[in-house]
């Protein structure tokens, strides 16, 4: 399978302070990749460098060099063109306080898709796609923070396949649900991966052995070891990964 | 111990009467305008009150009609609200989400003095500098509805900006960053998803705007003209009914000075009526 995002020589600060050191790693087109480690580790950093949400923060400075099927995401890439190509699903849902058709007709209007017949098919596909438009088509005019914080996660899923993404970000998105929320969202993962690349950060060690193709750990900012899911949760060639995997610390 | 006590005893009393203070200071304004307007709009006859076109106060037979001024109150806060809503919303968003640090310490400060400037000032400078623009540049005789509606609008900007820009700036982060991540600008973030997540203290501000507008008198008084007709030519002068009570007031006796109370009841109603419609749209915030 090809590299989908290549990751050299990257670090990363936050003003004085390295959060990133030296990472070095590349993920594949349509696997999911989860990301784990404790609280710090700098995983959500790295997640939130690859669509350069860290640019909104304050002193943020990052060198070597991220791509996007070969294309330097700091250098060769417009801003807004990566991140329509590479969403993201936040830790706490978020969707706007508008109704559940605006919310996911947001994406594709900005980026200029006016007729009405496009933007309902889009709609439906994208609510489709994240597994809720049974339980929305009835009510797509009603405001958006009426549904559950499970079904909030789904609709922001669904806004953001809206924009037709390569890419999937998803940073911590079962954390604030409960746990049948959770598994609708992990079972919608799989579904995903058949058509987009998938990167998790997730807390939850179980989740991610469910989950994911490959697994990366990360510790005090260092890439410790990323291989194949199996191989990491079986049979990890690092000392600190099998400890962190297996409770000892974390 | 018992000492103690006592302070305590005590102090809840000093504070229940000063909670009670502004409660009767309230009550005692509602009994008084009602106790003294009503009946005067009774002798006049509502209709030729409220409806009448003609306010000739010291003719035998006097007339009463305040429609002129309920017209010219609704015209120059409609021009207000014109000229002060669009350039205070688009200030309020630009402080909230566009200001460098460094202008916004300059910026704050002077829309906050705009809000202590005294209405006398105000008037001063529409009658110096407004009126005498308005007739040589635009026409008519300088002292009109138009110069009105622009000074107030201008009187309005500092409640319309504070507010709408405190509405602004609670949104919380993550509508922007979810709009960010869309691919979205960040000026369309702004304009899209921010305005319309604050629009309930956006109204609110646009409510108070038009409570401060319609309540306005010394800088109305100054540049408005004062003619008690009706007129649709905006570079024509009018008079606001709070023009009305403090022209008259000084010198009126009798059923004429019992009308002009009664016209500040008119007020005093219109401005309850924005104050329960301000409340309607907090609590409807309250419910989303």
């Amino acid at each position: 399978m090809n590299t989908k995002i290549d990751v050299k020589n990257v670090d990363l600060f936050y003003g004085d302070f390295k959060a990133l050191k030296n990472i070095n790693m590349s993920f594949k087109e349509k696997e999911i990749t989860a990301l784990i480690g404790p609280s710090g580790c700098g995983k959500s950093t790295l997640l939130k460098s690859i669509n350069r949400m860290n640019d909104l923060v304050e002193g943020c400075r990052v060198t070597g060099s991220i791509t996007l099927d070969g294309k330097d995401v700091y250098k060769d890439v417009d801003v807004t063109e990566l991140r329509k190509r590479v969403g993201m699903v936040f830790q706490k849902p978020n969707p706007f306080p508008m109704s559940i058709y605006d919310n996911v007709a947001y994406g594709p209007r900005t980026h200029g898709i006016r007729k009405k017949s496009a933007l309902d098919e889009l709609v439906e596909q994208s609510l489709k796609g994240a597994a809720i438009w049974d339980e929305c088509k009835d009510r797509l005019k009603k405001s958006a923070l009426g549904l559950s914080g499970g079904q909030q996660q789904r609709l922001c899923i669904a806004r953001a396949l809206a924009v037709h993404p390569e890419v999937i970000l998803m940073d911590e998105p079962t954390s604030a649900l409960d746990p049948i929320s959770t598994l609708k969202i992990e079972d919608l993962m799989s579904e995903l991966k058949e058509q987009y690349t998938v990167i998790i950060v997730t807390h939850n060690m179980q989740q991610a052995a469910r989950i994911s193709d490959k697994t990366a750990f990360f510790l005090l900012g260092e890439l410790i070891e990323m291989g194949d899911t199996e191989e990491i949760f079986s049979n990890p060639k690092e000392q600190k990964t099998e400890e962190y995997i297996t409770g000892r610390f974390g | 111990m018992k000492r103690k006590k006592l302070m305590e005893k005590g102090m809840q009393g000093v504070f229940f009467i000063s909670a009670l203070a502004s409660i009767i200071a309230v009550a005692l304004i509602c009994i008084f305008m009602f106790a003294r307007g009503v009946p005067a709009i009774a002798e006049i006859g509502v209709f030729d009150f409220l409806g009448g076109t003609s306010w000739k106060p010291t003719d035998v037979p006097p007339s009463f009609g305040i429609l002129p001024m309920i017209v010219g109150s609704l015209y120059v806060t409609a021009g207000a609200i014109l000229v002060g809503v669009p350039i205070g919303l688009l200030c309020a968003i630009f402080m909230a989400r566009f200001c460098p640090a460094w202008l916004y310490k300059f910026l704050k400060p002077m829309v906050n003095l705009l809000a202590g400037i005294p209405s006398i000032i105000y008037g001063f400078f529409g009658v110096v500098v407004m009126v005498p623009f308005v007739r040589e540049h635009i026409g008519g005789p300088g002292k009109s509805i138009l110069t009105a509606s622009l000074l107030l609008g201008i009187m309005i900007l500092p409640t319309v900006i504070g507010i709408s820009e405190s509405a602004l700036r609670a949104v919380p982060d993550m509508y922007y960053e979810g709009s960010l991540a869309l691919g979205a600008t960040h000026e369309r973030t702004c304009f899209k998803v921010i305005f319309p997540a604050a629009r309930s203290g956006v109204l609110a501000a646009v409510v108070l705007g038009i409570g401060r507008a319609i309540g306005e008198t010394m800088a109305v008084i100054m540049i408005a003209g004062n003619q008690p007709r009706l007129t649709a030519d905006i570079l024509q002068g009018i008079r606001t009914m709070t023009a009305n009570i403090v022209l008259e007031m000084g010198y009126s006796e009798g059923l004429h000075q019992e009308a002009l109370i009664a016209t500040g009841v008119v007020l005093f109603v219109f401005i309850l009526i924005l104050n329960f419609s301000l409340s309607a749209l907090q609590n409807r915030k309250k419910e989303a």
